[in-house]
């Protein structure tokens, strides 16, 4: 791989990794069982260089910013690339957005430019708002040939001829605008700087290296900060495969393993728990001489795999299984929600390590990951080279606030000074998650000291953003909270969220109310949606200014009143 | 090609059938996810089989931001 202590800036590795592997391939992207697309290192460069010369001769300009709003594909990542090439900010927003939420991040990052697809950019053009889009280049891709596309243009054409200039950064310059998921009222976008990227690719490659011909699933998606580092940078300065899938069906997905000999990919827990219901289907499906002989290899390679992971022995043992994941995959990584224990060790003992980690994208995510010498299903691992933690104020079983130190750490919240003290305090970015080490330095977490529930596919969700919704129910008051925050259990996982509501005097809460609850609550994102409701029988306690005492009402109600007081819905 | 209330019809059946609720449970206007008891990658499986008995090619996308039957049903017959 290139060695990124030499760079100054993502778009001087990436070009020099183009130049360095011009016939290894970069990209495949697949549609079902179609391959769309394959391109190689040479390919991709001489693709994006014409896109970003148009860019520069529209006038986008060194530190000028660029939002992709896009599902995992090539284009993605030539965008990415023509905007480095010109020393731009890249936005990479989450395509699952809607389109005013779009439209509200669009304007908080000032983005000039906006790359996005057909059916996005129809959903944008015809959200309330629009007018008031600011960014001046447009760029939808797979357009139909008779569609309109208001302002924008092609994606396909907008190309111009002769070599864009190489806009070299710094270190320290901001790299990419990267939005937290959900906001707790304001949009939180995470400052990274080209040292963030740099030095968090180093220590992850360094655990777990890539080189020509690993070939990595793309599945999650590229705006956030997981796939983006190990599914485009990663890969690409070690002259490895990205493989792109642009439907996620299970039966595709399971093909891509076979077709293209996956090595490596990242999950989140919800789809790695998926897969682990799908292949114990399967084995409950075996005759029972054919499941007595599969327990005893699972048992074999287990005891033999017990210091650390021996890929090569496990796919001899266990070939059928290997083999359908393609006979090459090397490991799993997952994070962003928490993942069982029996879940990880399922896997493993099946020989295909899945790598539990730990981090958040103010901190270009990876703070913690297992190395898996010797496994461990209990833990998110330990710091990443170059990362310091520690344990703040930790109570009398050693568990604390989980604080971080590192090159990796964000430079700042856009546009919000006040939020950034709070987070980064001293040069320790304050991440809000419980936990603790044990002796072997491998963190464990134990909760979170915010009120936010993180789902199984890894999205965080502000109670918050969830009251929104409710706005108009006919009740004197009422507050959204997640079920932990009230009633600490002291260990992750069945998060939910929870309403606490105040009737008027002499109100009751009659069927047609709970009806009118229920309806609204159906209307959220199946994720986003509260599991129940309580009532309390006393105001709730505000500020002089009328905002609600969320730390105080939640401190009363878990002294006063059980969880079994909530209603479910 | 069939009408919107065929389409819809046979979209409640074949939900019904694929994660075995009672048929007579499901209503057009239901939220799928609530009533089947499925999240968003079991969604995708119910695609998958409505793609095959449709003969019809639906983009992931247009799952997106879609939780009731009737609503995936019009998607579905703007494809037939």
């Amino acid at each position: 791989m290139l060695d990124l202590k030499k760079y100054q800036c993502l778009g001087e590795a990436l070009r020099d990794a183009l130049d360095r592997w011009p016939n290894e391939v970069c990209l495949i992207e697949s549609d079902r069982d179609r391959e769309r697309t394959r391109l190689t290192y040479s390919d991709f460069k001489e693709t994006a260089l014409p896109l970003a010369r148009a860019l520069q001769d529209a006038g986008f300009r060194a530190g000028d910013r660029a939002a992709i709003i896009m599902t995992n594909q090539s284009k993605w990542l030539i965008s990415a690339y023509a905007v480095m090439l010109c020393g731009g900010v890249l936005v990479p927003l989450d395509y699952k957005l809607t389109a005013t939420e779009h439209l509200a991040l669009l304007a908080h990052s000032q983005a000039k430019v906006l790359f996005t697809e057909f059916h996005l950019w129809r959903a944008i053009t015809q959200a309330p708002g629009f007018d008031s889009l600011a960014a001046e280049t447009i760029l939808v891709t797979e357009a139909p040939g008779s569609a309109g596309l208001v302002k924008a243009f092609r994606w396909e054409d907008y190309r111009r001829k002769g070599s864009p200039e190489f806009i070299p950064r710094k270190r320290d310059d901001w790299a990419s605008i990267v939005y937290s998921s959900g906001t707790g009222g304001q949009p939180k976008g995470c400052v990274l700087t080209n040292e963030n990227y740099l030095e968090q690719c180093t220590a992850l490659t360094a655990l777990y290296p890539f080189w020509p011909g690993v070939r990595y699933l793309s599945i999650l998606p590229t705006n956030h900060a997981v796939d983006f580092m190990v599914g485009f940078i990663g890969p690409f300065v070690c002259g490895a495969t990205v493989v792109h899938l642009r439907t996620l069906r299970p039966e595709f997905v399971r093909d891509a393993f076979v077709r293209y000999r996956i090595t490596y990919l990242s999950l989140v827990p919800m789809v790695l728990k998926n897969l682990e219901r799908g292949l114990r289907s399967k084995f409950d499906e075996l005759s029972r001489p054919r499941r007595w002989m599969l327990d005893r290899l699972i048992a074999l390679n287990r005891v033999l795999t017990r210091g650390k992971p021996r890929v090569g022995m496990s796919r001899l043992l266990l070939s059928q299984i290997h083999g359908a994941f393609g006979g090459s995959l090397r490991a799993m990584f997952v994070g962003g929600a928490f993942m069982e224990p029996s879940t990880l060790q399922f896997f493993y003992d099946l020989g295909v390590p899945v790598s539990n980690g730990y981090g958040l994208t103010e901190a270009s995510t990876v703070l913690t990951l297992n190395d898996c010498k010797p496994f461990r299903s209990d833990t998110v691992g330990k710091p990443l080279p170059g990362v310091e933690l520690r344990i703040l104020n930790p109570n009398d079983d050693n568990i604390g606030e989980v604080a971080a130190r590192s090159k990796t750490v964000m430079s700042h919240y856009l546009n919000n000074p006040e939020l950034t003290a709070e987070t980064i305090v001293d040069g320790w970015l304050l991440t809000g998650d419980l936990g603790r080490f044990d002796e072997a330095g491998h963190l464990q977490l134990f909760g979170r000291k915010r009120n936010m529930i993180v789902t199984e596919g890894g999205k965080n969700i502000y109670p918050e953003d969830i009251e929104t919704a409710f706005d108009g129910l006919p009740v004197k008051e009422y507050s959204v909270f997640s079920a932990n925050y009230i009633w600490p259990k002291n260990k992750l996982g069945n998060e939910s969220l929870v309403m606490v509501v105040r009737l008027e005097q002499g109100q009751e809460f009659t069927s047609e109310l709970r009806e009118d609850l229920a309806a609204r609550n159906r209307r959220l994102p199946d994720f986003k949606r509260i599991s129940g409701y309580f009532v309390v029988g006393k105001d709730f306690p505000r500020t002089a200014s009328m905002k609600i005492k969320r730390n105080q009402l939640a401190e009363e109600i878990g002294k006063t009143m059980d969880q079994t007081a909530v209603v479910e819905l | 090609m069939p009408a919107f209330d065929q389409t819809l019809d046979e979209v409640l059946d074949l939900a019904a059938t694929r994660f075995q609720v009672p048929r007579e449970k499901l209503s057009p206007d239901d939220d799928f996810f609530q009533k089947l008891g499925i999240n968003s990658l079991q969604a995708l499986d119910l695609l998958t089989r409505l793609e095959n008995h449709f003969r019809v090619e639906l983009p992931d996308y247009e799952m997106q931001g879609v939780s009731d039957f009737r609503t995936l049903a019009s998607r579905i017959q703007a494809r037939l």
